[in-house]
């Protein structure tokens, strides 16, 4: 009997062979925390009565939530991390650099085959680029920074098999947001997703990004695709690092298994305040925006930039909404200055801000007033989220976005692609 | 363990958000401040109807969204004792065990708002006072136990040093 992507990269990683519903005890590869976690973990790192993290290289910390910090208490919380990274000889991320799942990938810490946390919980990005990798509270980054080890139930996977054409205009974000509406919030709940098929093949690196991003929003623990030429290319511009990639047995057994044709999918839009109350662009168009995000680690990379940049060149946004848009990262913010998409963005009349989270987690940088609707590439929509749980936040493609800003209401992109 | 106390029902697909708001929790480590702001976007009263020892009751899917575990430990600062849902996001259940915060799993469609309950985790047993039935709860893995036994993951690591299941 076969083995999953899942039970591949959990055997190897516990050196014992094993199936989902085992239990084990397996080897980190890398190990990242965020300033919205990273100082409760170093708490709990010295409450262990720990004093060294088990191998620096494998750690990093990012500052990108609150970056640069918005409030004192904050910065306080900033400089403890700062310090702990300092004794420890970690891999580090000050503001500006980005947001942490950009630059694990980007700065080449995770490659295919890895067993990788985060103490976040859309860690699952990695999965696009064939890395077990998932979110996890401070207490267990902590033994994890101690043991370089942790432990896992090895999950059951949930396959997606993707078949046909994207059509222009539609991106890797509806395709995922069409998904989680259809599975629903809990549709994976302790499950490994598997996207494959063509439409996953024919997507860039980034655009799979977006998709295995949002693999939590239906509960899934890892968001994972296979290796293919493209994935040994990226990686290979990335990272130095040794790669193990790790596709699946085909006679592999899954929990479930879904087919879907992507041929007819139209831009897909989720609206308040649930990531799966999903519906198609043309049910929700017309709604009203007062602002609009660009960026985040959902939809924050070169590739959402050129995509937004093309609808907004030479035009203005309405004038009764405000539109930020958040690189996310420092690379993709020199690359889009290169390319001249930030003229484009500020020109057009964007505020364009630090690359981090922004906006995306209310806790800075743009949150709404009462009343008023958002339109956001991020990938939660929660009440609250932005930071005023009397505002309404609505979540599509930077297309769809850079569409609805110019409108001051929700927009078909295509008006302006096709 | 024995616990006591009364309930605090709430729906399906309460997030972290909800549990704990973001433009709270990046502020501070005082897990007691946290406390107040508890639940405060679902019911902005909560934390000052809660009495100790009592509990918070779920339905689908409780604790969805991020990793944040001043989740569970504002919960537990709530003086809540412990979180019943009909199913929980993964992250969050991993952390109510990692901070001390025992998580049950069984349906909860038989309890109300209000209602009085009755928990003997060793032995598995809900008991509905209120009703007057008992309710089946889901046992945790071994793992899990050993954890929320000794107090929590960091207690487990100051005994042990690793991880130590045997
Ligand atoms: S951009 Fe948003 S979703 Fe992504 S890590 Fe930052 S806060 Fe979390």
């Amino acid at each position: 009997m076969g083995k999953t992507i899942a039970e591949k990269i959990l055997s190897r990683k516990s050196g014992q062979d094993v199936r989902s519903g085992d239990i084990v005890i397996a080897d980190l590869d890398f190990i990242m925390g965020q300033d919205g976690t990273s100082p409760l973990a170093i708490k709990a790192f010295s409450e262990m009565q720990a004093t060294k993290v088990f191998d620096p290289s494998r750690v990093a910390m990012v500052i990108d939530h609150s970056a640069p910090s918005p409030l004192e208490g904050v910065s306080e919380l900033h400089q403890q991390m700062r310090v702990f990274a300092g004794e420890q000889g970690i891999n580090f991320y000050d503001i500006g650099d980005g947001v942490c799942h950009q630059l694990m990938p980007e700065q080449g810490h995770v490659v295919p085959g890895d067993l990788v946390i985060g103490a976040d919980s859309h860690t699952c990005t990695y999965g696009a680029i064939n890395v077990f990798s998932t979110g996890v509270g401070s207490t267990d980054l902590a033994a994890g920074l101690i043991a370089g080890k942790l432990w896992f139930k090895v999950p059951e996977t949930f396959k997606f098999i993707l078949n046909g054409t994207l059509p222009a205009g539609v991106f890797s974000k509806d395709l995922i947001l069409y998904l989680i509406g259809d599975v629903t919030a809990d549709g994976a709940t302790y499950m490994a997703a598997e996207y494959v098929g063509e439409a996953i093949e024919a997507l860039s690196i980034e655009g799979r990004f977006t998709i295995s991003n949002m693999a939590i929003e239906m509960g899934a623990k890892c968001g994972l695709m296979q290796a293919d030429q493209k994935t040994v290319e990226w990686v290979k511009v990335h990272s130095q690092k040794e790669t193990h990639i790790t596709n699946p047995d085909p006679d592999a057994v899954y929990a479930k298994v879904k087919e879907y044709d992507v041929s007819n999918l139209e831009p897909q839009v989720a609206r308040p305040h649930t990531v799966d109350n999903v519906a198609p662009i043309s049910q929700v168009a017309g709604t009203p925006v007062q602002q609009g995000v660009i960026g985040t680690c959902t939809n924050g990379r070169i590739e959402d930039l050129r995509n937004a940049a093309r609808i907004l060149k030479g035009r203005k946004i309405n004038k009764d909404t405000r539109l930020i848009v958040a690189p996310a990262s420092r690379q993709i913010m020199l690359q889009a200055m290169r390319e001249g998409l930030l003229q484009i963005f500020v020109e057009a009349g964007a505020a364009v801000v630090t690359p981090g989270c922004g906006p995306c987690v209310g806790t800075h940088n743009g949150v709404p007033s009462d009343g008023e609707n958002v339109i956001s590439t991020a990938n939660r929509n929660f009440k609250g989220r932005m930071g005023n749980n009397r505002a309404f936040v609505y979540l599509g493609s930077p297309a769809t976005v850079a569409a609805s800003v110019l409108q001051g209401k929700i927009t078909d992109p295509r008006e302006y692609l096709l | 363990m024995d616990l006591k106390g009364k309930v605090h029902k709430f729906g399906d697909d309460v997030n972290t958000d909800y549990i704990i708001s973001g433009r709270h929790k990046f502020k501070t480590l005082d897990m007691k401040e946290l406390a107040k702001y508890v639940m405060e976007d679902l019911d902005p009263d909560f934390y000052s109807k809660v009495e100790k020892g009592d509990f918070i009751v779920g339905g689908r899917n409780f604790g969805c969204g991020s990793s944040r575990e001043q989740a569970p430990l504002a919960i537990i600062n709530a003086d809540i004792s412990a979180v019943i849902a009909k199913s929980f996001a993964r992250i969050f259940y991993r952390n109510c065990i990692n901070t001390g915060l025992p998580v049950i799993e069984c349906d909860t469609d038989q309890i109300d708002e209000g209602d009085e309950l009755e928990i003997n985790l060793g032995a598995g047993v809900l008991h509905n006072r209120t009703k007057n039935i008992d309710i089946k709860i889901a046992p945790l893995p071994g793992v899990m136990l050993k954890i929320l036994s000794e107090g929590g993951l960091v207690e487990h690591f100051k005994k042990h040093g690793t991880f130590n299941f045997d």
